[in-house]
């Protein structure tokens, strides 16, 4: 049984060339390899429908062997996870993994998420295929978990997160030398050209000359 | 155990599971453990003189660069003549020999490529060592990152990728660019792909045309982080790719197509390394620089022979060898002795990297400078088929340049 290397994207980047030829080559070689594909349905701001062609992702190997997981059910994904390990790991060959999960939020800080679909989807979504939610109402229902348990769980751990959100925020400042750190493995600081005499910030009192 | 890596580009992993397949890990794991990838009679030019190559010595005003080693006074026991694909192909060897985890791929490597560089290589070190691509530049560079990644369990091997043409680069730049040359930065010194070198071959040659003729080293200068050097002959090109193959830096070598069969050089037997970042005063003069790299060089002797015979110009010709990163110093001291600078390279004009050299050198050692510096370089055209022989920067062109600078500055 061979280890197993996987490579995850999103749906956006489901149709990038490079992504064919690893493809063509993992399938070529039969190498123990995954193409898990994060389907949120949307590739920054546009929907699947109006970027793919073809958003049946795991049929996209056409030749390689796809599967589609309910990528918001822990333990499809578990299971699944667990037939495309040993199926790749038998010397098959690749295999291309779907996984259908959703993005609550926008893309990034600069996108509300809002302008290009209804929040509507977005509440059902939340109300009904929340990953975390199904944990707690399987393990409540199943009778592992009392729901004060969870609670207290949660508790603590929102506790946690902001003890280290607050240390994370007390950090030093980055020195600006750091920036030159590791472009190249033995850093190239100590060459006088690549330091700049001067660093001028917007705020000129913050801006940095060598001395 | 299940290998989950974080990257999200496919093609840039895609070696790691094909190293799981060949169980490399525990051969590159002895590579590490004896400390060297080499034999440990491994001998360095450097060893063979006194002057360490790590110091930047600024020796005075006039001096020219640090001294070269003189081949012929190292006590190198053997050397044997043959041209840069025999130079090439035995280094591979070499190293393919002494480093288990040595790849070479590339498109038609296994019947030896399309210029010979990797004939029986396959047969000596078996399929799982040298093997064909397909035609996937992005692949084959993405394979060579991946390869020479470590990840959780192994090291990263040593992974030489072959690009047929350097003009075929540009489908492959943006794993160049966005993760082979970021890969340390990013990850700060968490990862790094250091252990890869592309080569592939550059230059005019005669009937080259648009797509098999071109010198894309400006482009790829302009990326921090990775390596670019160029050989201009059968004994630089091995001590190159020993030097690369140590580098824990990605390195992009460039070899002069022109000279596969045409230089030949005696070639010492034994290992030695040509350091990155240092140019080389190839020949001393002291009215005028003439900086070039590859192939120009053969062109710039020419002239420079032609400006002493004809002229009484003394040329000081200077081989940059490393263009990323580039020695200025031994450049600047250089023209601060004779005041005059021309750059050749065959590459288009508009920011070539002589556009590079001459920036920093002005700003280096302006009051030193009695001309302007003069490019002698391609046109601003693609390469052309027919026109190539006007096209390039000729010995004739760059006679004109050194004769131009030297009445200007009476």
């Amino acid at each position: 049984k061979m280890n197993v290397a996987i490579a995850c994207y999103g749906d956006g980047a489901a149709n990038q060339g490079q992504i064919w030829e690893s493809a063509n080559m993992a399938s070529l070689w039969k190498l123990p390899m995954i193409f898990c594909i994060e389907n949120n349905h949307y590739g920054m701001g546009t929907s699947i429908d109006r970027h793919s062609s073809h958003s049946d992702y795991y049929k996209m190997g056409n030749h390689i062997p796809g599967i589609r997981i309910d990528g918001m059910n822990v333990l499809a994904v578990k299971e699944g996870m667990r037939f495309v390990k040993e199926f790749c790991g038998s010397g098959n060959g690749p295999m291309y993994v779907e996984m259908m999960t959703y993005r609550y939020h926008g893309h990034s800080m600069s996108d509300p998420g809002t302008t290009y679909r209804n929040r509507e989807e977005i509440a059902l979504t939340r109300s009904t295929r929340d990953p975390l939610e199904f944990v707690k109402n399987t393990m409540i229902d199943a009778g592992f978990a009392e729901a004060d348990e969870i609670k207290s769980i949660e508790k603590k751990i929102r506790k946690e997160v902001q003890a280290e959100t607050k240390k994370a925020k007390e950090f030093d400042d980055v020195q600006l030398k750091d920036m030159l750190d590791f472009v190249y493995a033995n850093s190239m600081e100590s060459r006088d050209q690549e330091v700049p005499d001067f660093i001028r910030m917007p705020d000129y009192e913050k801006s940095f000359w060598k001395s | 155990i299940f290998q989950f890596i974080l990257h999200s580009e496919a093609s840039s992993i895609i070696m790691n599971a094909l190293r799981i397949l060949n169980n490399i890990n525990k051969a590159s794991k002895a590579r590490f453990q004896c400390g060297s990838r080499f034999l440990s009679s491994q001998t360095s030019l450097e060893q063979h003189n006194n002057f360490h190559y790590d110091e930047q010595s600024h020796n005075g005003a006039f001096e020219s660069s640090p001294p070269e080693p003189n081949m012929t006074s190292l006590q190198l026991q053997s050397k044997s003549s043959m041209n840069l694909v025999a130079s090439i192909k035995n280094t591979l060897s070499h190293i393919l020999e002494h480093d288990p985890s040595a790849i070479v791929f590339g498109q038609d490597v296994a019947f030896g490529g399309v210029f010979r560089c990797t004939t029986d290589l396959q047969s000596l070190y078996g399929k799982d060592r040298v093997f064909n691509t397909p035609l996937n530049e992005t692949g084959i560079v993405g394979m060579a990152i991946g390869y020479a990644a470590p990840s959780s369990g192994s090291d990263g091997g040593l992974a030489i990728a072959e690009i047929q043409f350097a003009d075929y680069i540009f489908p492959a730049f943006d794993q160049i660019k966005n993760e082979a040359s970021m890969f340390r930065y990013r990850s700060g010194n968490q990862w790094n792909c250091g252990n890869m070198i592309i080569r592939m071959p550059y230059g005019a040659v005669g009937h080259g045309g648009h797509y098999h003729s071109q010198s894309p080293e400006a482009f790829l200068t302009h990326i921090p982080g990775i390596v670019v050097l160029i050989p201009r002959g059968p004994v630089m090109a091995k001590g190159m790719i020993l030097s690369a193959a140590k580098s824990k830096d990605p390195v992009i070598i460039l070899e002069p197509k022109a000279l596969y069969r045409a230089k030949v050089e005696d070639v010492p037997d034994e290992e030695y390394y040509i350091p990155i970042g240092k140019a080389e005063v190839m020949k001393k003069g002291h009215d005028v620089t003439v900086v070039g790299w590859g192939r120009q060089l053969t062109i710039l002797e020419k002239a420079c022979d032609m400006a002493q015979s004809e002229h009484g110009i003394s040329c000081e010709l200077i081989d940059l060898r490393s263009l990323s990163p580039w020695d200025a110093d031994t450049v600047e001291n250089s023209v601060r002795k004779t005041g005059k600078l021309i750059v050749s390279h065959e590459a288009p004009i508009t920011c070539g990297f002589g556009a590079e050299v001459v920036a920093s050198i002005q700003e280096r050692c302006f009051l030193s400078l009695e001309a302007p510096i003069k490019r002698v370089c391609g046109y601003d055209t693609p390469f052309p088929l027919v026109f190539e022989k006007e096209y390039l920067p000729s010995e004739w062109k760059n006679l004109e340049a050194i004769k131009h600078v030297m009445d200007y500055s009476k």
